[in-house]
């Protein structure tokens, strides 16, 4: 277990400097998430161009792996639909939890995450932000919870 | 009550390495580094006397209590009413029968709550508790407030974590008639002032619960001293097994209480027609008891008394202030409760730095520390906080794990901030 696969460069980097964060309003779907365990909060906020993800924003106050998380994902969905979207997401999902998951070119700057799945107790950290997007493109406003 | 005996002879020196030799878990190494385990607070570790006493009852002793002739349900029977003296002896109570074995904590107060309360309160009554409970000593009350329209009062703290005891002692009232408080904030370490909050809650009539899950791993507990009425607290924090806690509570309360569970073991005689419920302490544990576990607590008990209560208490307080001293210089550390009293309970925050991270980083370096809401969110709340780190010591830690927390802490920010 080495520190270092946890706390890459790119995860330290958005967590001290959050890309698209802040409040749309209003807002196409929106959706608070909340990780129980240790208290994390955020909220994502989607403007949609049709099937389209036009800009999306987040807002909270969370550990460096869920703010970080949030931050690399609104990066990688902006412009992107939901179908696309969802295959991302699974693809997020198994980088976490699975330890035989190849890189995947697809996730870009994702797959900085990839420490995360040594960490069992920390993977809720870094899909709480997907679940909320999930909520927010589902259900247009929602609370989710890790739990 | 919190206060430390005062003895002639002088108390033997406190040895904390020679403890640590009776607590074969303290050797594992976590992450290829020797573990420093500062989270007692959330639960305990065990003496090879209590596995040991828990190994001896199972390996020798087991069958179940109360319902046979046979030799072995006898020394079952033996062993659990025993350890229910040993008890009785550790906190002082009059009688054994005033020694109720449950869950843990969680389960006596929602035992009180159900049994005593939900007979009796309705519109009107009021329960006090204060802004620092455990959500164990919260939730219960909100419970039966839904069922009886009773109504749930809750006394502030201040920015020290302290119970505000004119505001305590406004809220109490004609209507209050249950107080129900931490001894010890498991979120702080505050030490609750129980001494004037309970002569205040009886002379206005009202009965008092006291959470004593946090304090009683710290302090002599004498509960005819200090006059609740019903004390709770659990085993495993008490450095023995999970699964066994103590509802303590006046005989007299007891006796007019209707049972809580109805099964076996809580009954003199059943038939379709009428039912007769056993006498105390029997009448509030209906099924098969923990045996084991409380086997384990009564070896626990005897063990702390072989180290002296006030000896453990006592080298607490000194890691506590060593603990304080060395995060106080640290600039980027704020310690969160400040109470003029606390038991050996340290909650802080690192500028810049995640509880969560904190907690992982501090892993990484084999110091196991809490770190989230401790189950107390209202106090987060209060302090305007998601989380915070929490490191809390027992009988077994020294002042090389406070070193090693102070290390794991540089180290942390080094990676983040």
């Amino acid at each position: 277990m080495d520190l270092k696969d946890l706390y890459r460069d790119v995860i330290l980097d958005h967590n001290r400097h959050p890309r698209n964060f802040g409040r749309i309003e209003p807002a196409d779907g929106r959706a608070e998430g909340h990780n129980p365990l240790c208290g994390d909060r955020l909220s994502v906020f989607v403007v949609l161009d049709g099937e389209r993800v036009a800009d999306i924003r987040f807002e909270g106050r969370g550990c460096a792996i869920s703010t970080a998380s949030a931050s690399l994902m609104t990066e990688a969905v902006k412009g992107k639909d939901r179908t696309a979207i969802r295959e991302l997401f699974d693809k997020v999902h198994a980088l976490l939890t699975r330890s035989d998951t190849q890189s995947d070119g697809a996730l870009g700057k994702l797959a900085a995450l990839s420490g995360v799945r040594e960490f069992p107790a920390r993977v809720k950290c870094a899909s709480l932000c997907w679940h909320t997007l999930n909520a927010a493109l589902e259900h247009g406003a929602a609370t989710v919870s890790t739990e | 009550m919190m206060a430390a005996n005062v003895s002639l002879a002088a108390p033997p020196p406190f040895d904390a390495e020679r403890v640590r030799g009776d607590f074969p878990i303290l050797d594992t190494m976590v992450n290829g580094r020797p573990l420093v385990y500062l989270d007692s607070a959330a639960s305990a570790q065990r003496p090879l006397a209590v596995l040991r006493a828990v190994e001896d009852y199972e390996t020798h002793s087991h069958a179940n209590v109360h319902r046979g002739v046979h030799a072995l349900s006898q020394a079952a029977t033996a062993a659990y009413e025993g350890a229910r003296e040993r008890v009785r002896r550790f906190i002082n109570a009059r009688s054994a029968r005033e020694i109720i074995f449950v869950r843990g904590t969680t389960e006596a107060i929602n035992l009180i709550a159900q049994a005593w309360g939900r007979p009796r309160l309705r519109a009107g009554d009021q329960i006090l508790i204060s802004a620092l409970e455990h959500h164990a000593n919260i939730v219960p009350w909100q419970m039966l407030c839904e069922q009886t329209g009773c109504t749930l009062k809750v006394a502030p703290i201040n920015r020290r974590g302290e119970l505000q005891l004119e505001e305590f002692l406004k809220l109490l009232g004609p209507h209050t008639r249950l107080v129900a408080v931490a001894h010890v904030s498991n979120a702080l370490g505050t030490v609750l002032p129980l001494k004037p909050l309970i002569e205040a809650a009886h002379a206005h009539g009202a009965l008092v619960l006291i959470d004593g899950a946090q304090a009683v791993p710290h302090a002599r507990l004498d509960v005819r001293a200090l006059g609740a009425d019903f004390y709770a607290f659990s085993g495993h924090k008490l450095y023995g097994p999970t699964g066994i806690g103590v509802l303590y509570g006046r005989e007299e309360l007891l006796t007019a209480m209707p049972p809580w569970q109805g099964g076996g073991d809580m009954i003199l005689t059943v038939s379709f027609e009428k039912t007769t419920y056993n006498e105390l302490p029997w009448k509030f544990e209906a099924g098969t008891p923990n045996m084991s576990g409380a086997v384990g607590l009564a070896a626990a008990m005897d063990y702390l008394e072989g180290l002296g209560v006030e000896a453990i208490a006592a080298h607490e307080q000194r890691l506590l202030q060593l603990a304080t001293a060395e995060l106080a210089r640290l600039p980027d550390i704020e310690i969160i409760g400040t109470a003029a009293h606390k038991a050996s309970v340290l909650s802080f925050t690192m500028k810049g730095v995640h509880p969560h991270d904190l907690g992982t980083i501090l892993d990484a370096e084999g110091v196991a520390v809490r770190t989230g809401h401790h189950c107390a969110m209202p106090v987060m709340t209060f302090f305007g906080l998601p989380a915070t780190a929490r490191a809390s010591f027992g009988c077994y830690n020294t002042e090389r794990d406070v070193a090693s927390l102070v290390q794991a802490l540089g180290k942390a920010r080094e990676v983040l901030a």
